[in-house]
């Protein structure tokens, strides 16, 4: 039985309850982004309401009160991943702009001409373009790591594909498209032997279980707030302070600056010297808030209960003849993609969407992977907390429906 | 009959329909009855490429009047695309420029000519119009 009371916690989250085409909501497009618990929501309006100010700026009451709050966010985000430092920590406006500051700013001091850079098959688009356009711009290589049938990295490939000339290795700790768990703690191991710096993309992984960057022992990591229940607009790029340190600014202007004449700029410390501008402390804080409530659930209750849908799930449409689950490990999270024989996934989209279920169709902007797999795209349902084994039910009744309507 | 006419009768016919599983049905159908696009002119040239289905659009010019033939790789923007070719097929250029298509959002699938909706299918309007203005442009030389 799951220590989590799931008709509770659906009272959390009021967009839940409610009806699409006359039919009860059933939201399973979480892997796109997760829905709001009432706490979040309610901390953005106080904070609009009552505690609204720049933060970082003023000397005033509401400016020094907020500036404090954003802080605690930080270090929320700070505990959350088990980071050493909390200026380890850098808000950003979520996962791809926090992998398009480290491209671009470890790229610009690290990266030249014939030097290597290795992503994997199972990337998002987001951690591919970064790299290929530092790539472009400093006549670097782009290697990508190739995957089995079942959608798993062969590591044995990755050992290959390093060399003298590695500069950072660039995965995803779940794929986004499959739900492929990677084991990147090995990744990790086999990079540092010859001290190359790992990222990992996080966007899938934070909201299904406990992350710890010092015992991954990863150089980066990075994770967006709108899809570990958190609002939109917001995300975390963490780093190891030595690189953070070393690395310069990506944008500049505002907080990050120590010091400006027409001659020559400072950049502040860290974490500022990475967030130019006016930070989204309104997310930020609600970021925190939605940690607190996952961390309240418990993280490894979510784990389990989502183990427990995932299982459930991928039997119930497993027996459904002609339908076929892409990405096929033993190691997932609660993501099931898939494809019906002879069913353009678009159609299945739209049919399955005027039934009341919310899923997503297509690449995933994933689009080698979608090349590599020899699928033009699929049908991909990604469970919640929050969600039931009776809509997984739904869903398996509208597929059966897709199947009669175009079979 | 005229562009609008056939608009009007579209309209009339989806108006029995108070089910979505009844349009989708009926599109279905319809996708089915749009005369093929000759094989030569199911490729790259004349693809217009959503995220999510393809179209293939061709049109020629018949005397005054411009041919539209489609196709797509998912049913229901093919339905939809017949629809489309069905108002827009026989017409002059001038008049597919010069009216409104209005029975999409009437029959309830305007959505599917949102731009995030990126099946193809506003490319595909986008597309008949600029063989419309090409061709106008051709009559009136």
């Amino acid at each position: 039985m799951p220590n989590l009371d799931i008709q509770k916690i659906r009272k959390d989250f009021p967009i839940l309850n409610q009806q699409v085409y006359n039919k009860p909501l059933v939201y399973f497009d979480n892997g796109a982004t997760t829905q709001k618990p009432l706490c979040v929501i309610n901390e953005e309006i106080k904070i609009y309401s009552h505690e609204n100010s720049n933060i970082h700026r003023g000397v005033h009451y509401l400016s020094e009160q907020l500036t404090q709050r954003y802080e605690d966010a930080r270090k929320v985000v700070q505990k959350f991943i088990k980071a050493s430092y909390d200026h380890e920590v850098i808000f950003t406006s979520g996962t791809t702009e926090s992998i398009n500051t480290i491209a671009f700013s470890f790229g610009e001091k690290y990266v030249n001409e014939g030097d290597e850079i290795i992503i994997s098959t199972l990337e998002h688009h987001a951690n591919i373009v970064p790299w290929q356009m530092l790539c472009e711009r400093k006549k670097a290589i782009l290697k990508v790591i190739p995957i089995n049938e079942k959608g798993e990295l062969l590591l044995d490939e990755y050992k290959k594909l390093i060399s003298p000339k590695t500069k950072i290795v660039a995965v995803n700790q779940v794929s986004n498209a499959l739900g492929t768990v990677n084991d990147v703690k090995t990744m990790i191991d086999i990079a540092h032997q010859t001290n190359i710096p790992v990222l990992i993309d996080g966007a899938q992984s934070v909201q299904h279980g406990k992350i710890d960057v010092q015992e991954l022992d990863c150089d980066f990591y990075v994770f967006s707030g709108h899809k570990v229940y958190g609002p939109n607009g917001i995300g975390v790029l963490y780093g190891k302070e030595k690189w953070l340190n070393e690395m310069p600014p990506f944008m500049t202007g505002g907080e990050m600056i120590k010091k400006v004449t027409f001659g020559k700029t400072t950049f502040n410390e860290l974490p500022f010297k990475f967030e130019a501008g006016t930070p989204n402390y309104v997310s930020a804080i609600g970021l925190a808030t939605a940690i607190y409530y996952i961390q309240q659930l418990g993280l490894e209750n979510i784990a389990s209960y989502e183990k427990e849908l995932l299982d459930y799930g991928t039997k119930k449409l497993q027996s459904i003849d002609g339908l076929k689950v892409i990405g096929t490990s033993e190691n997932k999270v609660s993501v099931i993609s898939f494809i019906l024989e002879n069913i353009h996934h678009f159609d299945a989209g739209m049919v399955i969407d005027k039934m009341g279920i919310a899923v997503r169709t297509g690449h995933h902007c994933a689009e080698p992977l979608m090349d590599r797999l020899n699928v033009e795209g699929t049908i991909r349902a990604s469970f919640s907390f929050y969600n039931t084994k009776e809509e997984i039910d739904k869903l398996y009744e509208a597929i059966l429906t897709v199947k009669q309507m175009f079979g | 009959m005229t562009l609008n006419e056939q608009q009007d009768e579209i309209i009339e016919e989806f108006s029995i329909f108070d089910d979505w599983m009844d349009k989708y049905n009926y599109l279905i159908e319809l996708s089915k009855d749009l005369p093929a696009i000759d094989p030569k002119h199911k490729t790259q040239q004349y693809l217009i490429e959503g995220c999510q289905s393809k179209v293939w659009l061709f049109a020629d010019l018949d005397g005054e009047v411009i041919k539209f033939y489609a196709d797509s790789d998912a049913i229901i923007t093919k339905g939809i695309a017949a629809l489309l070719v069905r108002v827009l097929n026989g017409q002059k250029p001038a008049d597919i420029l010069n009216n409104e298509l209005y029975f999409l959002d009437k029959i309830g699938l305007q959505q599917n000519l949102s731009p995030t909706r990126s099946n193809g299918l506003l490319a595909m309007v986008k597309q008949m119009k600029l063989y419309a203005m090409a061709y106008h442009a051709k009559l009136g030389s």
